[in-house]
Parts: structure tokens; sequence; C-alpha cells
């Protein structure tokens, strides 16, 4: 991570409101350009981003944050209900009270690392995911769903004589385009937000305890409470996506809990870059995309597409590639989830990063005091043979030297050290 | 009194499934050191493979007998399948009995896959952060999961139990417990049995539990420790498909059913704690009979729901009395 001013920092935040703003124009090129799947980048891209700030800084793989999202949407729809269809208190509802799921479960989740706390995220999501469906049914509306009714009390909008029917911010109607400009300006503060705690001391104490957890306990930090602020500002991030979930399609159902959901959330987070500021939000744009345009193809549609092809080499195109799509998504999103792991654990970004680095700087032979000192260094010592003598191990090693994360170990070291005196 | 034999009777089957299941996962943690979270869609490929096999077996010839018409006055279509034609009665013999005879195919299937699997993909993965093992054998297990479908369609495939074994016992009146089901409780204690004996009485398994205590020193020793941890990973999937291929006459076989058992098992692994052979049966018996306990009609109206959420709230609470799990070693996965 290289020392970032403010400046720069403002000047991505900028850049990153003016794709939100002009993400209709930049994005109908390639058929994208409409509210209903720009909405989808946006929320999922908020809950991406929350995601990213409990993964990517601390290192702890969360597989239960769909959970939160399933209770914010309950709870928006149930703020929709009573209270008012406006979207404020909506919102407020859904981040509190999500905020303090988040709280119980990474109390409990917490006291463990790595695969424990995996394992029991995922079990707690697994419990709401089941209780929904069961015992709170009077609250969830079970398999068929919760949904805001005409004749719902809505206290609120009753005593200020309100009789809108769809979910708005202070009069502004949360569908179309009206829609996804209010969603991409959250999208935009909750960037702003992420940005902020990921140049914060808070932030580099995260980043510390992923690097290494046990030094920070020698130095005297109590690594949990930071750990559960990061795991409830994440939780509460999922909360504000599940509330404009259901802001744009006031309809909650217990599948949004399901652990495949979570799954997805954690893929899009790697998929464009977990650590990263902007790869969330990649990430979330390519599989929203894509899943999109896949599950919209069908037989016929291939046929069509591929009517160049001679009769006996198309049947077999065809037949291939609709495995793929279709009612295929999710082989293809199961196919992709291996291949980033694999191939490009650090994501997009980090594939960006590694094109940059291979155009700029060709590969210096001499230690001497040259910028690459410190990778040529780390490679020196991943090539030596590994303690345990196991063959496999070797052959990996030389991969290991292109982690984006090594080379810039000792600037880390450094900034954490500023940043904790 | 009875309805709590019932229920412990009910528990020890479905406990049964969670132990093998939590076995294999145990052995492929034990020794690889990785959290495989693709060992429910092995224990769902084995349940395929029972329904690979009744298939096959039930493949039909069509004779139309012209003496003879139906009611609504076409011809007789006489079905008989294959084996059957060729083989006479024993073929009736073999379709009857097809859930256990897979059993013969599921082993040399199921080791195939799962060396293939460590040697192909996980080997990749050993030095890797448990993050990247559980994201890629999660995307495994989609991918193994959707090729499922893609083959046998969305909707689950109905197996029977072979006729001998379809009824049910009555102990007394009020418990009344099938056969197939105590047959599966016998077959997962032979199999726990089985794997238990080979690493406690064979050399190889000694090998592989000094190589699980120190996989260092047995290296150093001139032992390929890999190929053996190969081969208990084969032996892992093995476990999880003879389970799957057993329980496919209890619940009929669904391309996601290896998920749903694949969560449970993992809270049982760490109930039982993480790396221990006899926890991870212990923990599986318990807690599937902790669950048949909740499910039942007293306790569900004292407290509504309850059985859908035990299994979870039991692991919440061990863990927190216990974080190493019931009989959990020092040391393990605890970096």
């Amino acid at each position: 991570m290289k020392p970032t001013t403010k400046l720069a920092d403002l000047i991505l935040l900028l850049c990153f409101a003016a794709a939100v703003a002009a993400g209709p124009v930049i994005l109908a090129p390639i058929g994208a350009g409409y509210p209903d799947l720009l909405d989808k980048f946006v929320i999922y891209g908020i809950f991406a981003v929350g995601f990213n700030i409990l993964f990517g800084l601390t290192g702890y793989l969360s597989f239960g944050h769909a959970a939160f999202l399933g209770v914010g949407s309950y709870a928006a729809v149930w703020s929709f209900k009573l209270i008012s269809m406006d979207l404020l208190p909506a919102v407020l509802a859904s981040v509190v009270l999500s905020g303090l799921l988040a709280l119980v479960i990474g109390f409990v989740s917490l006291r463990r690392s790595g695969i424990y706390f995996s394992i029991l995220t995922l079990a707690f999501a697994q419990m709401c995911y089941n209780m929904a469906y069961s015992v709170l049914t009077p609250i969830t509306n079970g398999e068929t769903g919760l949904r805001v009714l005409r004749d719902d009390p809505r206290v609120l909008d009753a005593a200020l004589g309100r009789t809108g029917f769809t979910p708005s911010l202070a009069g502004l109607e949360m569908t179309g385009w009206t829609g996804y400009y209010v969603s991409g300006a959250i999208l935009v503060i909750a960037f702003a937000i992420s940005i902020a705690i990921f140049r914060s001391p808070f932030g580099m104490t995260l980043r510390a305890i992923k690097s290494n957890q046990k030094r920070m306990g020698y130095t005297g930090y109590n690594t949990r409470p930071f750990l559960l602020t990061a795991f409830v500002i994440s939780g509460m991030y999922a909360g504000l996506a599940g509330s404009l979930l259901a802001a744009t399609d006031p309809l909650a159902g217990a599948e949004r809990m399901q652990w495949t959901a979570s799954g997805e959330v954690v893929l899009m987070t790697i998929l464009g870059g977990a650590g990263t500021l902007l790869g969330p939000v990649l990430g979330t744009g390519l599989i929203k995309y894509f899943e999109n345009i896949f599950s919209a193809y069908n037989a016929h549609q291939l046929d069509v597409t591929f009517s160049f092809l001679p009769d006996g080499v198309r049947e077999w195109v065809v037949h291939g590639l609709g495995l793929f799509v279709g009612e295929g998504w999710a082989l293809t999103l199961g196919l992709l989830f291996m291949g980033v792991v694999i191939f490009l654990p650090g994501g997009i970004m980090e594939g960006i990063m590694r094109l940059g680095r291979l155009k700029r700087t060709p590969i210096v032979k001499s230690l001497g005091d040259s910028p690459q000192r410190d990778v040529i260094g780390e490679r020196a010592i991943d090539e030596m043979p590994p303690e345990d003598g196991s063959a496999p191990a070797r052959k990996e090693a030389p991969k290991g030297e292109t982690h984006a994360g090594e080379p810039q170990k000792p600037v880390k070291s450094s900034e954490m050290k500023a940043a904790t005196s | 009194m009875d309805a709590i034999i019932l229920q412990i009777m009910n528990g020890l089957d479905k406990g049964a499934a969670y132990a093998l299941i939590a076995l294999g996962l145990t052995l492929a943690f034990g020794t690889l050191g990785v959290v495989n979270f693709a060992h429910g869609a092995l224990f769902m490929l084995g349940a395929f493979c029972a329904v690979t096999l009744q298939k096959l077996l039930t493949l039909e010839t069509v004779k139309i007998d012209p003496t003879r018409t139906t009611p609504w006055g076409t011809p007789l279509e006489i079905r008989t399948p294959y084996v059957q034609d060729m083989l006479g009665d024993w073929g009736r013999v073999l379709i009857d009995y097809s859930v256990p005879v897979s059993i013969l195919i599921a082993i040399p299937v199921m080791l195939l896959i799962g060396v293939a699997l460590e040697r192909g993909l996980i080997r990749f993965f050993y030095k890797r952060p448990h993050a990247d093992q559980i994201l890629v054998t999660f995307g495994l297990a989609i991918v193994l999961q959707e090729i499922v479908k893609q083959i046998f369609g969305a909707n689950s495939i109905p197996q029977a139990a072979p006729a001998i074994a379809s009824g049910s016992l009555a102990i007394t009146d009020a418990i009344v417990y099938p056969y197939w089901r105590m047959v599966y409780l016998v077959f997962s204690l032979l199999v726990i049995g089985a794997v238990f004996a080979f690493l406690q009485l064979t050399t190889f398994g000694m090998v592989v539990r000094a190589g699980m205590q120190d996989r260092e020193t047995v290296g150093l020793l001139g032992i390929n420790v890999e190929r053996r941890f190969t081969i208990v990973f084969g032996i892992a999937a093995i476990v999880a498909g003879l389970a799957g291929v057993m329980y496919t006459p209890i619940v009929p076989p669904d391309y996601h059913m290896g998920m749903d058992f694949l969560v449970l098992s993992f809270v049982v692994v760490v109930v039982g704690g993480m790396g221990s052979l006899p926890g991870a049966v212990l923990a599986g018996f318990l807690l599937g009979i902790v669950q048949s306990f909740a499910s039942m009609n007293e306790i569900k109206s004292l407290i509504p729901g309850i059985d859908q959420i035990i299994i979870y709230l039991v692991a919440v609470v061990v863990l927190l009395v216990r974080p190493r799990g019931l009989m959990g070693r020092k040391g393990v996965m605890e970096s």
C-alpha cells in the first residue's frame, strides 16, 4: 500500500461519484443502461464494500453476511408497513437492527478465528434462515415473503396525510432513474466512509491484525474490540443494502439469507480484489452483469447468435454453451469462483496492478539500492528450499513473489508504526 | 419412556450420517490440513452412484404382445429390464438390491474422484490461507452440484430399499422402527469401525497417524507422506460416498442434499473438536439424538421451532464453554 495523500483519495472519490452518476451512459453500450440492473449493481456494491471492510481488512472470512442483508430487508419492509413509506426510517431501522444482530453474532463468533470463525458465522446465518422459515413466520411470512399491503397502518404517513404507496425519500419515489440515483448517492457515501476507514488508524489496526494477529497481541493491543467494530460496521452495510433492496422491490423473502447468497458476496469481493477500495464494486458489477446476461440466454437465442456456423458445428456449440447459460448460470458462477481463487487470488485489481508493473519496471538484476530490492530479496528467500522439503511447495514458491501484498510489507509496517505511535 | 427410546433410535440413524460425513471431513482436515467445503458434494455424488446404478439396471426392453390388449384396446406392451432378460431371476434380485449393490460401484468411483480432486486441485492449496481453501472447495461444490443437476434434473429421485428391508420392526406398539434405518446404523458403525481399524491396526494407518502428529519428522524418515495423505483423502471421499449411497432410501437424493448436510457436518466437526476422529463420531451421534429430541411434539410446543436451530445452539454453547470442542486437541488450527 503506497502512502496516499488526502488529495488522491478525494480525486478517487470524485471519479467514483462521477462514474456512478454517468453509469447509465457509460454502461448503455454494453446493454446494462437500465435502472433495474443498475440498481442491483449499486445495492450489491454497498453490500460488497461493507463486506470488504471485514474480509479485506482483517482477513476474517464471514460466511454468514447474507443474514444481515435479509434482516435489513425485513426491517425495511416492516418500517414500510408500520411507520411510513419513506426511506429514512426504513434505512435507520435496518441499519440499527442488523448492527445489533451483528453485535450479537460477532461477539460470539469472534471468540474464535480462522476456519472456526467462518463456520460459526455460517451456522448463525443458517440459524437465521431456518428461523425465518419456521418460528418467525409471523414476522417473516415464511415462504411467501413479506410484502407491503395497501391497508397497513403506516402511522407516520397517516398522521401526515400521505397516501403514496411506493417507497420514497422525501417525496422522491424509489422507482426508475430516481431510485437509481438515490441508491447511487448512498453508495457514494458508503464508499466515502469506506475510504475513511481504510485510511484511518482504525483501518491500519485492522490491517495489522490481518498480517499478524499474534504480534498485535504482543504489542499490547486487545484485537477483539477492533474486530467486533469492523464486523458490526460491515453488518450495518449489509443491512443498508438490504433496506435498499426492499425499497426497490418491497418484498422480503428468506432466500436472501441463504448461505449461497453469503457465498456470492464473498465471490464479488475476491473477484474484484479483497482489501482494495474499488475492487468489491468492480466485482459486483461484473457478477451482476454476467448473471443478468447469462441467465437470460436460452438455447434459441444461442441458435440465433451462432447461426453463422454450419449446422453440425452449431448444434454442438449451442449444446455445449447451453450448459452454462440460463439455468446453468450457477455452474458458470462456480467455475468462475474456482478460477478466480486458483489463478488470481488478488482479484481484478491485482491483475491490473500486475499489468502495470510489467510495463513500468523491468526486473532489476542487482540487489543494490533499487526500488525492486525488496521484491528480489523476498524472491531469494522464497526460492530457498522450504523447511519441510516437500516438492510441490518448491514449485509453488516462485508464484508467491507475485503476490501483491508481499513486496510492500516493509512499507506497510513502517506506515503502521507511524499510525500507531 | 417409549417416546424417549424412539427418539434416541431416530436420532441414531441421522447421527450416523452426520458421523460418517464428519469423519471424512476430519480425516481430510487432520491429514492434509485442508478445509473441504466440497465434502457434502461428495456425499451427494455417492448418493447419485446409487441413482445411476438403479437407472442402468432398470433400462427396459419393450416387446409388443399382439395377442393381448390393454383396456384401451392398444396392444399390450411388456416391459422387462435388460438385466432380467439376461440373468432371469438373478436380474430381479439385482434390481431389488440395487442400493446395497451400488456400494461396490461407489467404492472405486469415489476413490477415483477423491484422488483426482486431491491431485488435481487441493494439493495446490496446502500452503494457501484457509480462506482460499474454503473458497475454492466452495466453488467446486457448486460446480459438482450443478453438473449433477444438469444430468439428473432438479427433482429428487426416490430409491427403494430392498424388499426384505423395507418394512418396519414393531418392538412395542409405540416403537416402530424401519428396518432400513437399522441397516444404515449397523452399516455406518461398520464403516466407522473399518476406518478406525485401518488407522490403528495397519502399518499404513500407523504412518498416517504419525504424519498427522508431525508431518515433517515422518517426511525426514524418508516416507512419502504426501502419497499416503492422498489415499487418505480418497478414503474420506469413499466414506462420504458410502454414507450417501446408503442414505438414498431414507431421503430421496437431489442435487443439493450435500449442501444441506455439509453445514450441519461442519457444526458437528467443530463440536467434536477439529482434527479429532473420535470427537467427530461422538458429536455426530450426539447431535443427531439431540436434534431428534428437539423435534418431539412435546418439546416443540414448549419452545416452537427449536428443532430447526437446536444444533446451532448446541454448537454455540459448546464453543463458548469448551472452545476446542468436546475432544479437540491443543494446537489444532490455532494460529
